[in-house]
């Protein structure tokens, strides 16, 4: 079964057994305006937990997407560079950045879940 | 996600200056943010690309009331202006506005400001950022016997897109009449107004002061004519930046000479035989010398944006230069950049590389502007 949970720097993370999905929240999606470009990581690279591994950029601004756990990149998600607009379109959904299989799936448990995240959200 | 989302977000500190429009913004759904010392728009509800691409199809409403606006009036006003700035403003006509730059005794750039000859007074409109130091450059700059003032009590908008003049027809025909650069004092549908015909977007478009407590109203007026909408600051930096248009403390500042920046053609033909203004030995010495660096345009190849800082590199492996402004076109659907570099390598064509991240972007030098400009023809 899968479960969503959250990072402070506003990226949601999908785990399904070792294997998490990336993607950034559509709070994210929001307050950065049009996505212009995305920039991945190599699938193989080894990421420490909080390691800025991928880049997104409106017309404003950059901004870093961070690994939300350590692990190795397995699968990154094309469509949206070649497609940046499906960031803002389908954050959630087919807007996901990439796939890493994680060091220590336990740590998962550790970060946010929805309920944590929203009233982050509602507190800024 | 890094922190710009939560700066982009966070809600602007009490402190913060508001324009006479504030309420209005918010009505609009505006997203505000700090911006030199004022809470202003970034962007309304569509967002910074729509509000791009509808300056450049239609037009926008953008309020620029935080830029400082000063009047010097009296005999000698033209003369006195020209021991600040390189420009030749006692040929400057009645009617007529021109681009310049205050500079420091070391040829460094203050501000750059738009000086309009309204025929009893010179109109001065500053960037807000340099509003303080301006004024007070500018007084201590004076002969006495000269009259000059602040106006906090004016607002002012700028309409701009290819349906401007359209609007400017119907609302105020003395201000459709006018030429690129021309000015005149005249209602606009029925408010008092001081216009001027430019712009920072490169489209055909009007600057309006009108004094805040009509402001509102103007620009009610302004959003009810059709193709009429409200644009932010994000707009209105990534139109510039097509546009060619320098951003004051990001492009230019005190560092950075005319020269240097491009802007040559600001020294006037009179004031490079006869100097006498602050900053002319250097000025006037890389005019016939040249400079070591150059401003320029890049376009990188591929789809990442080169934001400011990025250091520019020559095909040889030297260091080249900076970008000082970078981003997204949304008018050519692909990144876009200025910077300075060495003069060695900035000319049009010159194949350069850009540092982004851990990556080597290769990008080309090319002409300035991005966008070519819609001036009205005179």
């Amino acid at each position: 079964m899968t479960e969503t949970r959250y990072t402070k720097d506003h990226e949601w993370v999908r785990l399904d057994g070792a294997v998490a999905t990336v993607g950034v929240t559509d709070h994210a999606q929001e307050a950065l305006g049009d996505v212009v470009f995305v920039e991945l990581p190599k699938p193989g690279r080894e990421v420490a937990d909080g390691e800025a591994c991928a880049v997104v950029e409106s017309v404003k601004a950059a901004s870093d997407v961070y690994a939300p756990l350590a692990g190795r990149v397995t699968e990154t998600n094309e469509a949206v560079v070649d497609d940046p607009a499906l960031v803002n379109r389908a954050a959630h959904g087919d807007g996901w950045f990439f796939r890493m299989e994680l060091t220590d799936p336990a740590g998962f448990a550790a970060l946010m879940d929805e309920a944590a995240y929203k009233a982050l959200v509602d507190s800024l | 996600m890094a922190e710009p989302v939560l700066n982009i977000e966070a809600d602007p500190p009490d402190a913060l200056r508001t324009t006479p429009l504030d309420a209005l913004h918010r009505r609009l759904g505006a997203r505000m943010v700090p911006f030199a010392g004022y809470s202003l728009p970034v962007q309304y509800g569509p967002g910074v690309l729509a509000e791009h691409l509808h300056t450049r199809s239609s037009a926008s409403l953008f309020d620029v009331s935080h830029m400082g606006q000063f009047t010097l009036s009296g005999d000698g006003a033209a003369a006195a202006l020209e021991s600040l700035t390189p420009g030749d403003f006692q040929a400057l006509a009645p009617g007529r506005q021109r681009y310049t730059l205050l500079l420091n005794d070391i040829g460094g750039i203050l501000d750059d400001l738009m000086v309009a000859n309204y025929g009893d007074r010179l109109m001065i409109v500053v960037n807000a950022s340099r509003k303080d130091a301006d004024a007070h450059h500018i007084a201590q700059g004076l002969p006495p016997g000269l009259s000059f003032d602040q106006h906090p009590d004016r607002a002012l908008l700028a309409l701009q897109g290819p349906a401007a003049a359209g609007v400017m027809e119907r609302l105020c025909p003395a201000a459709a009449a006018l030429p690129f650069m021309g000015v005149t004092e005249a209602p606009v549908g029925g408010i008092a107004a001081w216009i001027s015909r430019s712009g920072y977007t490169g489209e055909d478009g009007f600057e309006i002061s009108v004094l805040a407590t009509e402001a509102e109203a103007l620009a009610t007026h302004l959003l009810a004519e059709p193709g009429v909408l409200p644009a932010g600051l994000g707009a209105r930096d990534s139109l510039r930046l097509e546009a060619g248009l320098c951003l004051y403390g990001t492009d230019i500042d005190e560092l950075t000479t005319p020269v240097e920046a491009d802007l040559a053609w600001t020294v006037g033909k009179r004031r490079r035989a006869e100097g006498g203004f602050a900053g002319a030995t250097v000025v006037l010495d890389q005019l016939k010398t040249g400079p070591h660096r150059l401003r320029v345009g890049l376009r990188p190849t591929g789809k990442a944006p080169a934001r400011a800082k990025t250091p520019i590199v020559s095909t040889d492996g030297t260091a080249a230069g900076d970008v000082t402004s970078g981003g997204f076109s949304p008018t050519l659907g692909a990144p876009i950049a200025m910077g300075y570099v060495r003069r060695d390598v900035s000319a049009p064509g010159t194949e350069l590389q850009l540092l982004v991240r851990e990556n080597i972007l290769p990008a080309q030098v090319v002409p300035l502007p991005f966008v070519p400009h819609r001036f009205v023809k005179a």
